[in-house]
Parts: structure tokens; C-alpha cells; sequence
């Protein structure tokens, strides 16, 4: 039997992800990463950097990669982006959990969702029933059959980016891509 | 606190210690490339330059020999899981396992390697396969790391003779004196039905043991 070690994107992008920018753009950037990783936390600079440089050119998409033993609030917070997905504020909700990557605990996860206007009462009862803890993850699987083994790893048009992934190597990844 | 541990150990003299910072040093080039997520703080970006060549070092000094093939019979053996409780393969007959051998307890990829085993225990379960790790450390090493990452599988102290299973199933550095970073699937007659070797700096993820359990698992065996 082969060794290979697939490192293709497993399901390719569907309208089910979280995504920001033109379906159709060139380039779709995939990340899977985790909202207490520290390296996440500067990827999540990152992005924005490259969302900045290539506008229209990118389509970003998220998926959920909590290891959550080694992270013991990446799972809740998780599942508060999704719950916050369903009432559309997804991206809302992203960018406040990483730009809050050190306190995530309940407590702080509740006010975050009240920083960025979600109801509340709607979002506690969700959470309380652990319903978005099938689909993190489903992300999470998703991630382990396309050859992620730690966070962040990213995807350029479907093919796992296996370099640095400070802002020139990314970007030198995106043009070969192109 | 990876960082810090290296700068204590390159004060040391000896030659064996040196060793043991390159090896590390290997695991963290590899590490900061593609598997990030430990509890120590982020390290700088390397530049492209930088992991090119670091990643040629670890070609070269650490390129991955074939294990034991796919097709034979997994050698038994039997090792300490705690100071009073041991682990034998033929115990564990009759169900598919997996053997995880790793280079080190702590190491940074090792520790992303076994983190990511321990979030897919219950994938693991569906097809009934259990899992074990192994490297060349104590066992009380062991309890400490397992405790400290919250693991929830056996990991096992091929100590003495140090790295004797390991060279049963050829996955031993005899230059380094430690195991590869190896991965056998066994199945339930304890044959070996998938293996793999990653280069030592690189967390070989865990599609390939699932699609080898899948690929010796009827559908209808799955509890979905």
C-alpha cells in the first residue's frame, strides 16, 4: 500500500463554508486554524494583509481546527463564530475572537458576541446545546483527510501551502498559483 | 519555553547533548514550516531562504529509511505503559493497532503529532483500532508528558534494551538513538497493513492511518 499523504483540500470550498471575497476570484485561500493558537493569531494579520494587496483578486474561506485538549477554549470558541455565522455575522465574530486570542472563555466569549451585536439569549441557548460542535467538527475531519497536522495550515487553490506563511511567502505561493 | 529549553542545553559540553539540540533543532525547522500549534509562543518568521536550507539539513542528515514492509508480521513485544502495568501487541490482537513511534517526548512536533492523535481517538474507535505510541524515553518521562498534554492513549518506554522494538520494525536512528518518526497500521491477525516514515522534522498528519483503516475496514464493520 502507497505511503503518499494526500495534500489536497478535502471537500474543495461549497457554499457551507465562511467565505470573504468573490466566489470566482483566482485565488481561494483556505485556512484552518484555531482561535487560541498563537500562530494563528499572527496569520490572522496576515490575511488581512493579503485581503489588503489583492482585493477582488482572493476568496478567503475558514474552517475550524481546534486541537482541544491543548487548547481548552478554541472548541467554545469556535462554535460562538458559527453560532454567529447563523445570524451573519461570522466575519464579525472571526476577527474579534482573534484579535482576542488570549481570552476566550466563556465569559469573554459572551461579551464578544454582544460587542458585535448578536442576540444573545439565542446565541446562550445554542451554545448550551452544543449545536455547532457537529459541524466544528465535521471542519476538524475535513482538515485531517486534506493533510492538516497542525494549525494554521493554509490551501492555495485547493493544494496545501507547505512553506512559511509569513506575507512574502504567501504572496510568492499566490503568484506561482496565478 | 522551546526556545528557552534549547538555550539551556547549548550550554552544555558534551558531545551527546549537541546531538540531541540538532535533532531538536531539525523538529523545530520542521515545526515552524507547516505545524504550529504548541503551547509555546510564537517563533519569528523564517524566510524562505532560511527553511530551504534548513529543510536541506534535514534531508540530509535525517532522510527516512523504509520500515518494516507492509505484508509481514508485526514483531511482538512487550513494553511498560506505567511502572507497574505493560503493554503486549499480542494483547491487542484481534483488533486493528496503530504504533505511533516518535523521536521524543516534548519535542515540539512530537507533541503537535500526539495532540492531533488524541483529538481523533474516537475516529480511531469507530474502526475498533487502538493506538500506541513508542519512543526510547522513561516511563516516567512519559507519565509526565502524557499528563502535561492530557493524552489519552498509552505511550511506552522502549527503554531497555534501549530502542529494541524500534529495530524490530526497523524504525530506529542508530546515529541518534531514538526512533523514527514511524507509522504502522496492524490489523486484527497482526499483519502489517500500512507504514510510513516522515522525515524527522515533519508531522505526518493522520490521513494516511485513516485511509488505512478504512481501506481494511468493510463498510458495514464502521459503527457510524
Amino acid at each position: 500500500m502507497s505511503s503518499t499523504i494526500t495534500a489536497m483540500l478535502t471537500p474543495p470550498v461549497t457554499r457551507r463554508d465562511h467565505s470573504q471575497g468573490p466566489p470566482v476570484a483566482p485565488i481561494t485561500l483556505v485556512e484552518y486554524g484555531d482561535y487560541e493558537c498563537p500562530y494563528c493569531h499572527q496569520a490572522y494579520f496576515i490575511v488581512k494583509e493579503l485581503q489588503e494587496q489583492l482585493g477582488d483578486q482572493l476568496c478567503f474561506v475558514f474552517r475550524n481546527f481546534p486541537l482541544t485538549t491543548v487548547h481548552p477554549h478554541a472548541q467554545h470558541a469556535a462554535e460562538a463564530a458559527e453560532a454567529a455565522g447563523r445570524q451573519h455575522k461570522f466575519w464579525e465574530m472571526h476577527d474579534t475572537l482573534y484579535e482576542h486570542h488570549e481570552a476566550l472563555s466563556d465569559k469573554y466569549l459572551k461579551a464578544y458576541a454582544t460587542q458585535v451585536g448578536l442576540d444573545l439569549a439565542r446565541l446562550n441557548q445554542e451554545m448550551a446545546a452544543h449545536g455547532y460542535a457537529v459541524r466544528v467538527r465535521e471542519d476538524f475531519l475535513s482538515g485531517v483527510r486534506s493533510g492538516v497536522n497542525g494549525t494554521p495550515t493554509f490551501f492555495i487553490n485547493d493544494v496545501r501551502h507547505d512553506g512559511s506563511y509569513d506575507l512574502v511567502s504567501l504572496l510568492t505561493a499566490i503568484e506561482d498559483a496565478l | 519555553m522551546t526556545t528557552l529549553a534549547l538555550h539551556v542545553r547549548r550550554d552544555g559540553k558534551n558531545a551527546e547533548e549537541l546531538k540531541v539540540i540538532s535533532i531538536l533543532r531539525e523538529s523545530l525547522s520542521g515545526a515552524s514550516a507547516h505545524s504550529a500549534n504548541v503551547l509555546t509562543s510564537p517563533e519569528p518568521f523564517r524566510t524562505a531562504e532560511e527553511r530551504v536550507k534548513n529543510d536541506g539539513d534535514t534531508q540530509a542528515s535525517a532522510c527516512p529509511r523504509a520500515a518494516l514492509e507492509v505484508g509481514t508480521q508485526a514483531p511482538d513485544f512487550t513494553l511498560q505503559a506505567t511502572p507497574d502495568q505493560t503493554v503486549s501487541l499480542k494483547d491487542l490482537r484481534g483488533a486493528p493497532v496503530i504504533l505511533a513511534f516518535y523521536p521524543a517526548d516534548w519535542s515540539p512536533v512530537c507533541g503537535d503529532q500526539m495532540a492531533l492523535y488524541n483529538e481523533l481517538l474516537s475516529e480511531f474507535e469507530r474502526f475498533n483500532a487502538s493506538l500506541v505510541g513508542i519512543s526510547v524515553d522513561g516511563i516516567w518521562c512519559h507519565l509526565a508528558f502524557s499528563k502535561d498534554r492530557k493524552l489519552h492513549f498509552p505511550l511506552l518506554a522502549d527503554f531497555e534494551p534501549k530502542g529494541a522494538v524500534a529495530r524490530n520494525y526497523e524504525a530506529y536512528r542508530q546515529q541518534d538513538g531514538i526512533c523514527e518518526r514511524a507509522l504502522f497500521v496492524i490489523d486484527a491477525e497482526g499483519t502489517i497493513r500500512w507504514s510510513h516514515v516522515s522525515p524527522i522534522g515533519i508531522n505526518p498528519g493522520a490521513n494516511g492511518i485513516l485511509a488505512a483503516l478504512e481501506a481494511m475496514t468493510s463498510k458495514q464493520e464502521i459503527t457510524a
